[in-house]
C-alpha cells in the first residue's frame, strides 16, 4: 500500500509481459509477470491486474500506465510509452548511476545502450533480424537438448568440459549441437557452450566499456548468461533486483517524470 | 549514357526497373526465381529482382500495358558503383544475344588522380566503334557536347532542388527526393529533364520563401545514408513525419549530380565525373563529404542504411558510424535492412530503433514533452 499516486509500466515483450508500479516518490512498489502468447493486448490486461493485486492497490491509485516494448503500441489502455530502450535506460539508471552500458537480453532480441555521467542516452545497437544471442536461440538449444528451458541452467551448471559453439545461426547451431551429440559430447557441456554462444554474439554487436549493467529475461532466469559475460569483459556486471522487470520499471518512471514534469532522468551521478 | 544519348539510343536503366520492382514491393515475389536460377540471396536484390521478374514474366509494367523490359540492341555497363551491374547484364547478354560492353573502372578511391581518368578516357575511346556499329551512325562530337552540356545542367538544378532543404524547415525530405531523383537517373543528357528540374526548382524556392516546410512541424533534422528501403518508402516516411523529424539529406540522391561534367571536355570530364561519385571512393573521401553535408544541412543526426545485399552503397560496414559520432560528437543510427529484400527487413525493430533514436535526440535537445497519448 503506498500514499499519493502511483505510476504503472508496461513491457510488452515477445515471450512475457512484465509490468511495475512506482510510487509518487520513484519507489518500485512492486512487478508482475505473465506470458504473451497471441493475445498482446489481454496479456498487458492481466500483467496489469496482476500487479495491482501484488502492489494491493486500488485501480484508482494509479495515475498513468505507459507502455513499452514491441508491443507498446497495442495497450490501448496506455497513457504514454516509449521504446524500450528508453525504458531500459531509465529502469538501469535506477540501480546504477551513468556512466553505465546497459546489456539487456530478450526473448527476441538483445540490446546495448550505451548511457553518460548525465544519464543521458547517447548510442544503442539492436540485434540484427536474427535470433543469435537472444532467448530464443536458447530455447531451439534446450529443445535439441530435450530440455524444457526453464531446466537448462541446472543442466549447464554440471558442465565439465568446456566447448564452443561455432555457428552463427541459430538453425545451423542446433545442427551442431546434434553433430555434437552424435560426437559423444555432454548435455551439459553443450548448454553451456550455448550461454557463451549467447554472451559472444551480444559482445560482437558493439564495443562495451564503464560499468555494464545486465537486464532482461535471458539475465534473470539464466545466471550463467551473467558469469560468462564477467568473464569475458574481465569485470564484474551489476544486475539490478528485477533485472527482467527493468523496461517496465523503466516505463514508469517515465511516466511518473512526464507526469510531475520533471522531464529529468533521475537516479544518476 | 552520354554516349548513347550522342549516338540516338534509346537509353533503359534496370536499376530503375529494380527500384520500381522493390518500391511496388513486386521483388518479393520475383528474387526466388532468381535465386532458384543460380543468383544467390546474398547478391544485389536488384538484380535477383530484375533477373527474377524477367524470368518470371512479372513486372508492375503489366500495369501499363507494358508486358516486359523492353529487348536491348546493346548492353553498355561501367562497374564504378558495384561488379554486380556487369554481371546483370550478362544474364541479358546470354538472353538476348547482343554485345555487352563496359568500362571497368577503379574503386575505393581516394583521390582520383589524372592517370585514373586517362584510363577511363581510353576505355571510353575503345568503346565508341562497337556503340556505333549497332547504332550505325558515327558519333558527332557536337552531339556529344550537347548531352554533356544537359547532363551538366541537370545535375546542377537537381543539386540546386537538394541544397533547398538546407532551409529550416526543409521544403523537401529524402523520401521525396527518391521520387523526384527520376529525371536524373533515367533522363540525364536530355532537355526534358532540364525543364523538369527548372520546375521543381521553382516550386521548391516558392516553399522556402513561404517557409512551407515538407513536415507540419521539424523538430529535427537528419542524414540518410545508403539506400532507400524501396518496399518501406511510405511506412518510413510516414514515421519520421509523425515523430517530426525531417530527413532533409542523402547520399543517395546527391549521388546523380555529377559536377566535373564539362561539355569542352566531353570525355574526360565524364571519366572524371564517374570516378569522383562517393560510392566509388575509399572512407577517406567519404566520411570528408559526409561531415561536410552535415555541417551544409545542420543535420541532428545520421542514419546509415546498412542494407544487406548491396555493400557498396552501405558505409556502416567499416566503422564509419563510430568515427562520425566520435568526431562529430552526433548521434548515428544503424538500420539493418535493404533495399529490395524485405526479408532482410524488419519493421518492428526499423520502428524501434527509429523512434528510440529520436527519443534520444530529445534527451540530448533541450528536454521536449514525453509522447503522451491524448
Amino acid at each position: 500500500l503506498t500514499d499519493g499516486p502511483c505510476y504503472a509500466g508496461i513491457d510488452c515483450g515477445s515471450w512475457n509481459t512484465k509490468a511495475a508500479l512506482v510510487d509518487a516518490g520513484g519507489r518500485f512498489v512492486a512487478s508482475a509477470v505473465v506470458r504473451t502468447a497471441a493475445d498482446v493486448q489481454a496479456a498487458a490486461a492481466r500483467a496489469f491486474e496482476e500487479l495491482l493485486a501484488a502492489a494491493r492497490v486500488d485501480r484508482s491509485a494509479v495515475a498513468e500506465i505507459w507502455s513499452t516494448g514491441f508491443g507498446r503500441h497495442a495497450v490501448t489502455f496506455a497513457t504514454g510509452s516509449r521504446t524500450e530502450l528508453d525504458a531500459h535506460a531509465r529502469g538501469a539508471l535506477q540501480s546504477v548511476p551513468g556512466p553505465i552500458t546497459v546489456i539487456d537480453v530478450g526473448g527476441q532480441d538483445a540490446k546495448i545502450i550505451v548511457i553518460d555521467a548525465a544519464g543521458r542516452r547517447v548510442a544503442h545497437k539492436m540485434n540484427r533480424k536474427c535470433a543469435a544471442g537472444t532467448g530464443s536461440f536458447l530455447e531451439e538449444i534446450a529443445l535439441r537438448l530435450d530440455v524444457r528451458i526453464g531446466e537448462l541452467p541446472a543442466l549447464a551448471a554440471q558442465f565439465g568440459e568446456e566447448l564452443r559453439l561455432g555457428s552463427f545461426c541459430t538453425v545451423f547451431t542446433g545442427t551442431e549441437v546434434l553433430h555434437l551429440i552424435r560426437e559423444g559430447k555432454r548435455p551439459a557441456d553443450l548448454a553451456r557452450a550455448a550461454y557463451r554462444s549467447v554472451v559472444k554474439r551480444v559482445l560482437e554487436m558493439e564495443r562495451v566499456e564503464g560499468k555494464v549493467v545486465a537486464t532482461g529475461g535471458v539475465v534473470a532466469h539464466h545466471p550463467m548468461v551473467v558469469e560468462l559475460l564477467e568473464e569475458a569483459i574481465g569485470q564484474p556486471v551489476a544486475v539490478p533486483a528485477h533485472p527482467q522487470e527493468i523496461g517496465a520499471l523503466g516505463v514508469a518512471t517515465a511516466a511518473r517524470e512526464a507526469a510531475r514534469g520533471a522531464g529529468r532522468v533521475e537516479g544518476v551521478a | 549514357v552520354e554516349l548513347l544519348r550522342a549516338l540516338g539510343y534509346e537509353v533503359f536503366f534496370p536499376e530503375n526497373h529494380g527500384a520500381l520492382l522493390g518500391a511496388s514491393r513486386v521483388a518479393n515475389d520475383t528474387m526466388g526465381t532468381a535465386h532458384a536460377a543460380g543468383y544467390s540471396p546474398d547478391i544485389c536484390s536488384y538484380l535477383t529482382s530484375d533477373v527474377g521478374s524477367y524470368l518470371s514474366r512479372k513486372t508492375p509494367l503489366q500495369r501499363y500495358g507494358i508486358a516486359q523490359t523492353p529487348r536491348a540492341d546493346l548492353l553498355l555497363f561501367n562497374t564504378n558503383q558495384c561488379r554486380e551491374v556487369r554481371d546483370w547484364f550478362e544474364f541479358y547478354g546470354r538472353e538476348w544475344n547482343v554485345p555487352v560492353v563496359g568500362i571497368t573502372s577503379f574503386r575505393d578511391l581516394g583521390d582520383v588522380e589524372q592517370h585514373h581518368v586517362d584510363a577511363i578516357v581510353r576505355q571510353m575511346e575503345a568503346l565508341v566503334p562497337i556503340l556505333e556499329s549497332v547504332a550505325g551512325r558515327r558519333l558527332d562530337a557536337g552531339g556529344l557536347e550537347e548531352a554533356v552540356r544537359r547532363s551538366r545542367t541537370c545535375s546542377e538544378l537537381w543539386g540546386e532542388c537538394l541544397r533547398t532543404a538546407a532551409v529550416r524547415p526543409a521544403p523537401l525530405t529524402f523520401f521525396d527526393g527518391t521520387i523526384q531523383m527520376g529525371p536524373a537517373v533515367v533522363l540525364r543528357g536530355t532537355a526534358e529533364a532540364c525543364d523538369y528540374y527548372r520546375l521543381l526548382l521553382g516550386e521548391l524556392r516558392g516553399r522556402v520563401a513561404a517557409r512551407a516546410g515538407a513536415l507540419p512541424r521539424e523538430r529535427f533534422r537528419l542524414y540518410w545514408d545508403g539506400m532507400p528501403v524501396w518496399g518501406r518508402l511510405r511506412e518510413l516516411s510516414s514515421l519520421f513525419a509523425e515523430l517530426e523529424t525531417s530527413v532533409v539529406a542523402s547520399t543517395y540522391c546527391n549521388s546523380w549530380i555529377f559536377e566535373a561534367l564539362d561539355p569542352r571536355d566531353p570525355l574526360p570530364s565524364m571519366a572524371r565525373a564517374s570516378l569522383e561519385l562517393f560510392i566509388a571512393r575509399s572512407e577517406e573521401p567519404k566520411q570528408r563529404y559526409l561531415e561536410r553535408m552535415v555541417r551544409e544541412f545542420s543535420v541532428d543526426g545520421l542514419v546509415f542504411h546498412d542494407s544487406k545485399t548491396c555493400p557498396n552503397n552501405s558505409n556502416a560496414r567499416f566503422g564509419m558510424p563510430a568515427r562520425l559520432r566520435r568526431e562529430l560528437g552526433l548521434p548515428v543510427l544503424v538500420l539493418d535492412g535493404d533495399l529490395n529484400d524485405l526479408r532482410c527487413f524488419s519493421d518492428e525493430q526499423a520502428r524501434t530503433n527509429i523512434e528510440g533514436f529520436v527519443e534520444q535526440l530529445e534527451g540530448m535537445a533541450p528536454r521536449s514533452p514525453a509522447e503522451v497519448r491524448a
